[in-house]
């Protein structure tokens, strides 16, 4: 919960999601968060060293980048003084950074802060396994020529097996299941099918194709890479996608029976989201413009194998606070983890038994409108670098709002380990 | 300066001596911001080193006081004082002896070598036991470029130092050795960070390692029997950069290793008169004449009204070659630059060239990485009221400079500059729109901009005094020369090469093959020929600026160069021009070995100096020293020559003007002489 002070989302800028494809992508995170960010603080009207607090979400800094928020703040300019430090709440850390920022402004110990959060997942960093490593140590402890040779000796095959640092980090460990087959739980659970989770997938490119040619990505600015190119929208679209072309992938995470694939999950991708959150303090000495305000957040926890079902778990004690209904909501943003994890979520808060049972509802939370959530595309289509996407939504969502004139928004995700956040953000006149 | 100094206090040195009797000398001349040898920070030494021979130390460190470097060489400004080699050899010798008596020192001796150790200043470490340098440290032994060379033994000592081969690469190159380079090659013994450097240095005082000398296999390529093959081997290498003509020094080096290499003393003593000659000569002279004009065009920039750390955030519009390179620049000059530029290809394009430039210049990591964040790309021109300085690059298009210079008008910073890096449009012209015409000045760049040192500060007839030299600053703080000329067509630069190149057209019209062109002018000294130069720079470019030109002063633009310009052949950019190009390289049969009619390198070079003459009469710029500095710095004209007015005086007045009158009854009025020979031939 958030109280106290107002807290005010002033402006946000986000890079073009990347789709990983095998090698490393062209930024590292702290260049794609700097390149991000560099054309946000252009924009203001303060200089970027009057920042009094710097978070980033990042779930997998690169080994060079320890607290990638303070490299991010300094190398933006923020200058000596401003401290920054780097948040991680596996999927939503983005949102993470967003909520201990809203919190730092509420309680008045910040007036101006910059946060958000980047990923690349491309350069997610292949592993040496415990063997190698061991050896390795033994190698380097090993003084004379011959030992050196005794050691080379005792090197076996099996020790030069990678760990792919991306396969771990999407396992969960306490419930041996992958973010993949917790989805594949809640197909079960909901009785989905193969058609209707593919559909809302090749819904989800239709629509980020719509936003991309009619410019509703107002929030994305280009990025240069150090080879002479640039980027300037989101590469993971599929505009040729068809149910047919859906329907021929095979389901990834339980092989050859279950009903999750590459094409209805989402991409693994680099991209960064920054915001300015600002009290009103500071809006009014700096004149700043005001997106919204960030009104209140929630974190819920669930039972990790069925992670998905977090959005549901978070948003509603949040709208059961500020006294909403599902309807009040003019628009939704809940991430796009697994096609499949999004009409769950949709159907538990239909179903009643669920409310009743796990939400502590008298009935039925309500129908969520599909014309209200993710109108721009989602995880499916736009990607979802795990850091990051937890500010991209926030961000989108308020320039939703703001297109359409409307109010209201909820910005949700699910979080590997079972958990949910969200976040109620609102318009206001000026 | 002439405070009174006893027997046991000086001027320049400060002497301290440790709990271990170790002597810190500490260099620190009181008379300039930055060290350099000259005959009295020389003098001192002597008497220093003459006590410390009568009561040797334990150890002796030599080091500077002062944080901008070590020692910058020997003062050059001294050097335009010498008139006679003998007593230049007396001078020379005094300097050497000083270097002996610290080499003959029974205690060892150690050089402490903070940041930048040139010329003399090597000379002095390398009469050192010991050197030991910071990590930013650079080397060199650059008195090549002063058309002479080492003269204090830096020859005599460099060379069983590093073996011949790398001795004699530095000394006849004159090229800056970075720290790590230089102690792989045994110059130091030690590259250490600055907070290491009193460690260091009393640790090598106090284990008197091994010295360093050359591997016995580079010690070789000094025995009498190899010299004369190496040495051939350099003559050739040399010859390809520089005529014995033209540069008598590095001939001179080679011919005094040869012949003395096998022995210490003698080559000290021939150091001595070959340098005396040496210094005699018209190159050196013309040589240190425009070094000291490099001086002279940085005063320009050190206005002490105006402080430098007022520029801070450049803001360039226009994002294309110039636009693009202006701002890498700046970037790599540690200013936060926003570029206005809404062509993505061009953004992209500018910020690989200048990843390339910070590579190149800055090389650490670190540093690349911090050069590439100042560059903001500011597709709405945000960073218009933000910034100190604001450059418009944009095309060169009355119009559109008119509507970008309203638009930017009522938005800057009061106190920020704004300058145009226009070539050819009049600064009158452009303030037509502006409520403060005063403003305006041109901040004229050459390309490649971060090979180009010249930047013409364009004095429109409304510039106001101040803002002029606020530009001159700016120029300075960016590390480039800055020159005032006067608004008039082409400034200095373009209208002096414009009737070099405009000949050179004439000859191809003429049927005179293309190499033999260029070669006439590099025979002459010029970097390249004027069709290479054409090539180079762009035939469009070279034709807008020809129109633009003969437009405004006469003269005709050649119809073949507009033909090619038609046909998309450019030049070097597209593959073809006047050459054929290849991978930056140009295809040609290899030039044959002729000489060539002096008439040819007679008409090139003496329309560049009819023009010269004419800027000079209208007085583009104030005098013939800043002529000269700027057709150097400007166009890379033989810097030995001094300059087209220095040629012009050292050739005789009057027998160019009859050489002028002479082509122009043979080939046509555009030889006739300009009216301002009427004062050179008087004398006024």
């Amino acid at each position: 919960m958030i109280k106290g002070k107002p807290v005010y989302i002033v402006d946000g800028t986000r890079s073009p999601f990347l789709k990983a494809r095998g090698k490393p992508g062209p930024f590292n995170a702290a260049d794609l968060a700097v390149a991000t960010g560099k054309p946000l603080l252009n924009r203001l009207p303060f200089s970027a060293d009057v920042i009094d607090e710097v978070i980033v979400g990042c779930v997998m800094p690169g080994p060079h980048e320890v607290n990638i928020a303070r490299i991010i703040a300094l190398r933006l300019g923020c200058g000596n003084e401003t401290p920054a430090w780097t948040v991680q709440r596996n999927c939503a850390s983005g949102m993470q950074a967003l909520d201990s920022a809203a919190r730092n402004i509420s309680q008045g110990d910040a007036d101006l802060i910059l946060a958000g959060g980047v990923e690349v997942m491309s350069h997610a960093p292949i592993l040496l396994n415990e063997q190698m490593t061991i050896w390795l140590a033994e190698f380097s402890r090993a003084r004379t020529p011959l030992k050196k040779l005794a050691a080379l000796g005792r090197l076996r095959p099996a020790y030069l097996k990678p760990v792919i640092g991306l396969i771990c980090g999407l396992h969960d460990p306490v419930v041996n299941l992958s973010m993949g087959q917790t989805a594949e739980n809640l197909v079960y659970q909901f009785g989905l099918d193969r058609e209707e989770i593919d559909r809302y997938a090749l819904t989800s490119h239709q629509r980020l194709a719509k936003a991309q040619d009619k410019k509703h990505l107002e929030e994305l600015v280009t990025v240069y890479d150090r080879a002479g190119k640039f980027y300037e929208n989101d590469d993971g679209l599929r505009r040729e996608s068809t149910m047919e072309s859906l329907a021929k992938l095979k389901p990834v995470f339980d092989r050859k029976y279950g009903k999750i694939t590459a094409g209805n999950s989402a991409q693994i991708t680099d991209g960064c989201a920054l915001l300015i959150l600002a009290s009103e303090k500071a809006v009014k000495q700096h004149k700043l413009p005001v997106l919204g305000r960030l009104c209140d957040s929630e974190w819920a926890a669930l039972d990790p194998a069925i992670m998905g079902l977090g959005p549901v778990h978070a948003t509603t004690p949040l709208l059961k606070r500020q006294r909403l209904k599902i309807d009040d909501i003019d628009f939704w943003e809940i991430n796009e983890a697994f096609a499949a994890q999004v009409l769950a979520c949709k159907r538990a808060w239909a179903d009643s038994k669920y409310c009743r049972q796990h939400l502590h509802l008298r009935s039925a939370f309500g129908e969520l409108d599909e014309n209200k959530l993710n109108i721009d595309g989602g995880g499916v289509s736009i990607g979802h670098p795990v850091g990051a996407t937890g500010a991209r939504i926030t961000l989108h969502l308020l320039e939703i709002l703001k297109r359409t004139n409307s109010r209201r928004g909820i910005a949700s995700l699910c979080i590997g380990g079972g958990q949910g956040g969200a976040v109620l953000v609102e318009r206001i006149d000026d | 300066m002439t405070e009174k100094k006893d027997k046991n206090q000086s001027l320049h040195w400060h002497m301290e001596t440790d709990a271990t009797n170790v002597i810190w000398l500490s260099l620190d001349r009181a008379d300039t911001s930055a060290n350099s040898l000259s005959h009295a920070v020389l003098d001192e030494l002597k008497t220093i080193l003459e006590n410390l021979h009568n009561q040797p130390p334990d150890g002796l460190v030599i080091r500077s006081a002062k944080k901008n470097g070590f020692i910058f060489g020997a003062d050059i400004n001294e050097f335009t004082a010498l008139e006679d080699a003998a007593k230049t050899m007396a001078l020379i010798r005094r300097g050497q002896h000083v270097m002996d008596m610290i080499e003959s020192l029974p205690c060892p001796t150690l050089a402490l070598i903070n940041g930048v150790c040139m010329g003399g200043g090597t000379e002095l470490a390398l009469a050192c036991d010991y050197r030991v340098a910071d990590t930013d440290a650079r080397l060199g032994l650059p008195e090549i470029k002063l058309g002479i060379h080492p003269g204090f033994g830096g020859v005599a000592r460099s060379i069983p130092l590093l073996g011949a081969p790398a001795a004699m690469d530095i000394m006849l190159s004159g090229r800056t050795v970075f720290a790590s380079p230089a102690r792989r090659m045994g110059l130091l013994d030690a590259v250490v960070p600055l907070r290491q450097m009193e460690s260091a240095a009393s640790y090598f005082i106090s284990r008197k390692p091994k010295k360093h000398q050359a591997k016995w296999y580079l010690q070789l390529t000094s025995h009498p029997l190899v010299r004369p093959l190496l040495a051939r081997y350099l003559r050739k290498q040399v010859s390809n950069k520089a005529r014995k003509e033209h540069y008598p020094a590095p001939y001179a080096l080679i011919d005094l290793w040869q012949r003395h290499g096998s022995n210490k003393r003698a080559m000290l003593d021939a150091e001595v008169t070959s340098v005396s000659h040496l210094m005699m000569t018209p190159t050196s002279r013309n040589l240190v004449r425009v070094f000291l004009l490099q001086d002279r065009l940085k005063s320009f920039g050190k206005d002490p009204a105006i402080d430098k750390d007022t520029f801070q955030h450049v803001h360039v519009i226009g994002g294309g070659i110039m636009g693009g390179d202006i701002a890498a620049w700046c970037a790599s000059r540690g200013l936060k630059v926003t570029l206005q530029e809404t062509r993505k290809e061009a953004i992209a394009s500018t910020l690989q060239r200048a990843g390339k430039l910070f590579k190149k210049r800055l090389r650490i990591t670190h540093r690349i990485t911090s050069a590439l964040d100042n560059i903001i790309v500011d597709v709405d021109g945000h960073g218009l009221e933000k910034a100190d300085v604001v450059i418009e690059a944009i095309y060169e298009n009355m119009d559109a400079k008119h509507d970008l210079l309203k638009s930017v008008e009522p938005f800057l910073q009061t106190h920020a500059l704004l300058a145009s890096n226009t070539s050819s449009l009049m600064l009158e012209e452009l303030d037509t729109v502006m409520s403060e015409p005063q403003r305006l000045v041109g901040l004229h760049f050459f390309n490649p901009v971060a090979q180009m040192p010249l930047v013409e500060i364009v004095n429109g007839e409304q510039t106001a005094a101040f803002v002029a030299s606020q530009a001159a600053c700016f120029a300075h703080r960016l590390g480039k020369l800055p020159l005032p000329v006067k608004s008039s067509p082409g400034f200095l630069v373009n209208r002096i090469l414009m009737p070099y190149l405009m000949e050179a057209m004439i000859l191809v019209e003429e049927g005179v093959s293309l190499t033999d062109i260029d070669k006439a002018a590099t025979d002459f000294g010029m970097p390249m020929g004027p069709i290479t130069l054409a090539d180079t720079v762009g035939l469009d470019i070279c034709l807008s600026v020809a129109n633009n030109l003969s437009e405004k002063l006469g003269g005709s633009v050649p119809q073949h160069l507009m033909n090619r310009v038609k046909a998309g052949k450019l030049g070097k950019k597209t593959g073809t021009g006047f050459y054929q190009w290849n991978k930056g390289k140009i295809v040609k049969p290899d030039g044959n070995e002729k000489t060539l009619p002096a008439e040819l390198t007679d008409r090139l070079i003496l329309r560049l100096l009819n023009e010269s003459v004419a800027c000079l009469r209208e007085g583009i710029v104030e005098d013939t020293d800043l002529l000269d500095a700027g057709v150097i710095f400007g166009t890379g004209f033989a810097p030995f020559r001094g300059g087209p007015m220095r040629y012009i005086k050292e050739t005789g007045e009057k027998a160019t003007y009859n050489k002028l009158q002479q082509l122009s009854r043979q080939h046509g009025e555009r030889f006739s002489p300009d009216a301002g020979w009427e004062s050179l031939l008087t004398g006024e």
